[in-house]
């Protein structure tokens, strides 16, 4: 095991949701109570019921990106919109910092997203009338903040998105780029402890999808949010994610970590994602390292660094590399022919 | 499939064949059996519904109370909701405001100038749609004030600004009410789909009957009749909010009040200023026709020189309404499609400096009216009359043009009018009751022969029948001529960029029409009876006519279009075999409403003499008879009501059908 993956795994829990289920279609709310157990895909369709969310387990520790992937139509809003509760469930537990999501108020619910929730939504979902400064400050005004306090905070997430010089413009204004930054910087305003966000680059051109990656990634090292993250593109989520599930019809088919993902695919349907994929950018020396064996070594390599950023160096050199841990202890080695193995696809020793 | 649609073929030609006969031979039956009820509904079986309804409403303003609470009490407190306002609007600006009573009354403050009020309405239109549409405004109020139609319009102009507001808010809320609470909007639907079928003079009757004559009536009708559109419109506004948007408002932490008033009625705006742009036009377009019922102004001029056949005042008058009415449309379209452009930056007294120069010229007008009379009165001796003019224009084509006018109407008359009339009304009302319920029945399923079996009972037992028959014959042949017109014009607009141009200026100004004008120059040509009528209608129904089959033309996909050129299609071919069918949904759509158009065009055409239900309408606002009124209304209600039912059915069972087809 990787050492970062050790920490995240001691890490609190924020956001756990056990046996979550979203029914559409008549009588679907109380599908569930009637038939009890769990019924079939098969009686679900035949009672001409939609199963948007099917017995999802998710786990969100503090700090991490989660990463929900899968095709458009497998459920994705829908359980990131059960997580916030913006839909109720049909069945199933949510709990948010050990409380229980599904019990709470309206009121309770109004404080939880006023000051611990914050979302960003495909389509920016800005508020036409208000300026880019408006739009950022809106959740404080929603909250009461004065006129003062919330257009200072408002600037200061506006230059965290790189805005500054356009917070007196409107929504139409703006680039599909740059009203996404808007709806981050709104989202942020409130400095969530849980920050969702459904699919935030679809709707961007790749070049600028690409921009925004970067600029996502540079902005939470510096923020450290705890996220839940949407996509239906695989290569975003390898590159954004710690954890990922990857959902079919409404089912999570598999949780797990991008290396994992892409070394061990629990079905024919993540293999089928995780295909093309080239291994050596994803897997981690860490987690191809043998058992030291070797006497002498041509350097140390960190465990963390990617395959394919050190592939040369290994390959160059006649002797293994040792592989050190973040706190500097060898936990293996590699040589070129593991390289090799990973880069032609063959199968790695367990 | 085919047997049943060759069956369907000969149901049509049997019904037609067997009706021709009835019709024709109705008259020779009644005088072989002597049963004359045959022919006319026995006045014995009528239900007198109309003597009921009056007795209702008289009851309703004399006795009805709840405890110490009258119903008297309402009318009275919607009176004052109203008057309040319209009294000081109409003193500022008509009248001047002063202290007591007629002949003892002391002036202390004169009505404003008319230049403050053009310099206002300039620089509104500058600042909303730029020099433009500052020259049209103040071009239109000019025309006004040159003609010496000042006063009048002013009035009108009064009344709209009061009955606007009122009918924004109203519309506001209960279109708010029926988002919120379903309900509210099922109980709403109804009535919605009612008035908007119900003809305008329908409205007049009761509602005189309860607030008597004079502008407070006529600012309550014309509330009613205008608020319907912006319930539906912001019903639907609110509805069509992106959900992400809603969704936003919610992870922001609204409250669900918070929601609707910070993030769904503002992300709805735009569709709501449609809206206020509908209510506009319909609130000018009903200020006009409530002339008759003591709301003055403009329509009442435009009434005045039509009883008295005052060619030129008409003509004048029938303008002024024309800019008035385009001047308020581009001024409500520009403020409705504008978005935010400017931020806001800087105090409030330097964001609203315009406002307060304004002001500050508005209070400095007055002692500059007392120095220079003009100002205060545009002087008669400056004011121009064209009224001698278009008398000698039409008087020169009643005299030039006359054998040539009259050779097309009486063709017209002979081949077309009056064979359809005699038709219809031969038709004996047993065998119509009978009609009523196979066609609608056939096109659209029972219940909806049950419906029309319904209205056609409901007709001839308030002894209406012969009315409706001429109603429907009126608007059969006007919506037949409407649609030859239109669809080709529409068809050819969907095809050619600058005919589109044209066409959209020309349809876009006469729908800002009141329905009034069009009377004008048709009375003026061809004077009173159905001819007259007729081409007022078709004129007025066109527009939809051209309007949809251009949208249906242009909405045909582009790729249909390419696979047809690429299989070698001439572009006849193209027309006949690709395009238009693609666009017969929406040419149907536009029928229905050629129909509708029609339908309330018609009912106003009552005052060039038509013998159809709106002249029973008609007459029962000159006698107040609120019943008969509201019987007669109800009537061309029905008639609606099923010509839309009957269209839509048929609209449906094409697109099934050639879904089948495929
Ligand atoms: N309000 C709804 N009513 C009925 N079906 C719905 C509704 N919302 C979503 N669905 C269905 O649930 C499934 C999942 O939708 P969604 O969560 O939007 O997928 P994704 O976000 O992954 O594209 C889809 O099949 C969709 O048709
Ligand atoms: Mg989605």
């Amino acid at each position: 095991m990787t050492p970062k993956k050790l920490v995240l795994m001691e890490r609190p829990i924020i956001l756990e949701c056990r046996n979550v289920w979203k029914l559409y279609g008549a009588n679907s709310d109380t599908y569930l109570q009637r038939h009890d157990g769990v019924p079939t895909a098969e009686a679900l369709r035949q009672a001409n019921i939609v199963t948007a969310v099917r017995q999802a387990d998710v786990t969100v520790r503090k700090g991490e990106i989660f990463v929900i992937m899968g095709l458009s139509g497998s459920g994705k809003s829908t359980l990131v919109r059960c997580l916030s509760r913006l839909i109720e469930p049909s069945a199933g537990e949510i709990r948010f910092e050990g409380r229980d999501l599904l019990k709470m108020s309206d009121q309770e619910l109004i404080e939880l997203r006023r000051h611990k929730l914050g979302m960003v939504f495909q389509h920016f979902a800005l508020l036409p009338h208000l300026t880019v400064l408006e739009n950022a400050a809106f959740p404080l005004e929603v909250q009461g903040v004065d006129r003062k306090t919330r257009i200072e905070r408002a600037m200061q997430v506006i230059e965290l998105v790189g805005l500054q010089g356009r917070e007196n413009r409107y929504p139409h204004q703006l680039s599909g780029g740059q009203q996404q930054r808007v709806g981050i910087a709104r989202s942020l305003v409130v400095e969530p402890d849980l920050w969702f966000l459904d699919e935030p680059f679809s709707a961007l051109d790749p070049l600028i999808r690409r921009e925004m990656q970067d600029e996502f990634l540079r902005l939470q090292a510096r923020l450290q949010k705890t996220i839940v993250f949407i996509t239906h593109d695989f290569d975003e989520a390898i590159r954004l994610a710690d954890h990922i599930a990857v959902m079919q019809d409404g089912v999570i088919v598999q949780t797990a970590t991008p290396e994992e993902l892409v070394l061990r695919p629990a079905t024919e349907y993540v293999a089928e994602f995780t295909r093309h994929i080239p291994k050596a950018k994803v897997v981690r020396l860490g987690t191809v390292a043998r058992h030291l064996q070797s006497a002498e070594f041509a350097g140390d390599l960190a465990a963390s660094s990617r395959i394919a950023d050190v592939a040369d160096q290994i390959e160059a050199a006649a002797k293994p590399f040792r592989v050190l841990d973040d706190a500097g202890i060898a936990v293996g080695e590699v040589d070129g022919r593991i390289i090799i193995d990973i880069l032609i696809g063959r199968d790695l020793a367990p | 499939m085919k047997r049943l649609r060759l069956n369907g073929l000969m149901l049509w030609i049997g019904l037609f064949a067997i009706t021709i006969g009835l019709s024709v031979s109705s008259k020779a039956l009644v005088q072989l059996t002597g049963w004359t009820w045959l022919a006319k509904y026995p006045q014995g079986l009528q239900l007198n519904l109309d003597r009921f309804l009056s007795a209702a409403l008289k009851w309703l303003l004399e006795d009805a109370a709840l405890g110490s609470f009258q119903f008297r009490d309402i009318t009275r407190l919607i009176s004052a909701t109203v008057e309040a306002p319209y009294a000081v609007l109409r003193d500022l600006i008509v009248n001047g405001f002063a202290i007591g009573q007629g002949q003892t009354a002391i002036p202390i403050l004169q009505p404003m100038g008319w230049l403050p009020i053009i310099l206002g309405f300039g620089v509104l239109a500058y600042r909303l749609g730029g020099p433009k549409l500052a020259a049209i405004v103040v071009a239109s109020f000019a025309y006004l004030l040159l003609f010496g139609l000042w006063q009048s319009a002013m009035v009108t102009l009064v009344s709209v600004a009061v009955a606007v507001p009122l009918g924004v808010a109203g519309g506001v809320f209960l279109g708010i009410a029926a988002f919120k609470l379903r309900w509210v909007e099922l109980a709403l639907r109804p009535f919605l789909d009612l008035m908007q079928t119900v003809p305008v003079f329908a409205y007049l009757v009761p509602i005189l009957f309860l607030f008597g004559f004079g502008p407070t009536s006529a600012l309550v009708a014309t509330m009613i009749y205008a608020m319907p559109p912006m319930v539906r419109i912001t019903t639907r506004g609110l509805q069509a909010v992106s959900p992400e948007i809603v969704e936003a408002g919610k992870m922001a932490g609204c409250t669900p009040r918070q929601l609707l008033w910070k993030v769904q009625l503002p992300a709805a705006r735009t569709m709501v200023m449609v809206g206020v742009n509908q209510v506009i036009m319909l609130t000018l377009n009903m200020v006009i026709i409530a002339s008759m019922i003591g709301a003055g102004g403009l329509g009442y001029d435009v009434l005045t020189a039509l009883r008295k056949l005052d060619v030129g005042r008409g003509v004048e008058a029938g303008f002024g309404i024309v800019f008035l009415a385009i001047a308020l449309d581009r001024l409500s379209q520009a403020l409705a499609t504008q978005g935010p452009t400017e931020p806001a930056v800087g105090s409030w007294m330097r964001r609203n400096r315009t406002f307060f120069a304004y002001l500050a010229i508005v209070v400095a007008s007055y002692p500059l009216a007392k120095l220079i009379p003009a100002l205060a009165a545009f002087p008669a001796e400056l004011q121009l009359s064209t009224g001698g003019f278009w008398a000698a224009v039409v008087s020169w084509i009643n005299v030039n043009l006359y054998d040539q006018i009259e050779a097309v109407k009486v063709a017209v008359l002979v081949y077309v009018l009056v064979p359809v009339k005699v038709f219809l009304l031969g038709i004996p009302w047993a065998w119509g009751l009978v009609l009523s319920f196979v066609i609608p029945a056939w096109i659209g399923g029972w219940r909806l022969g049950v419906m029309g079996l319904v209205f056609a009972a409901f007709i001839a037992t308030s002894g209406l029948w012969p009315q409706a028959m001429i109603t429907l014959y009126l608007c059969g042949v006007s919506v037949v001529i409407a649609m030859l017109i239109g669809v080709p014009l529409g068809i050819l607009a969907g095809q050619n960029e600058r005919a589109h141009t044209v066409l959209t200026w020309v349809i876009d100004t006469l729908q800002t029409l009141p329905t009034f004008v069009y009377l004008i120059p048709v009375v003026m040509l061809f004077r009173v009876g159905d001819f007259s009528a007729m081409i007022a209608v078709v004129m007025y129904a066109v527009v939809p006519a051209i309007r949809y089959a251009a949208v249906g033309i242009r909405g045909v996909d582009s790729q249909i279009v390419e696979a047809g050129i690429v299989s070698g299609c001439t572009p006849r071919q193209l027309i006949w075999k690709i395009k238009l069918p693609q666009a017969m949904p929406t040419i149907l759509l536009g029928l229905n409403q050629t129909i509708m158009f029609a339908l309330s065009m018609l009912v106003i055409t009552a005052l060039v003499g038509t013998r159809d239900l709106g002249q029973e309408v008609y007459i029962a606002l000159t006698k107040a008879n609120a019943g008969k009124g509201i019987v007669a209304g109800l009537a061309v209600a029905f008639i609606a009501i099923m010509s839309d039912r009957l269209t839509n059915a048929a609209v449906k069972g094409r697109s099934t059908t050639g879904v089948s087809d495929v």
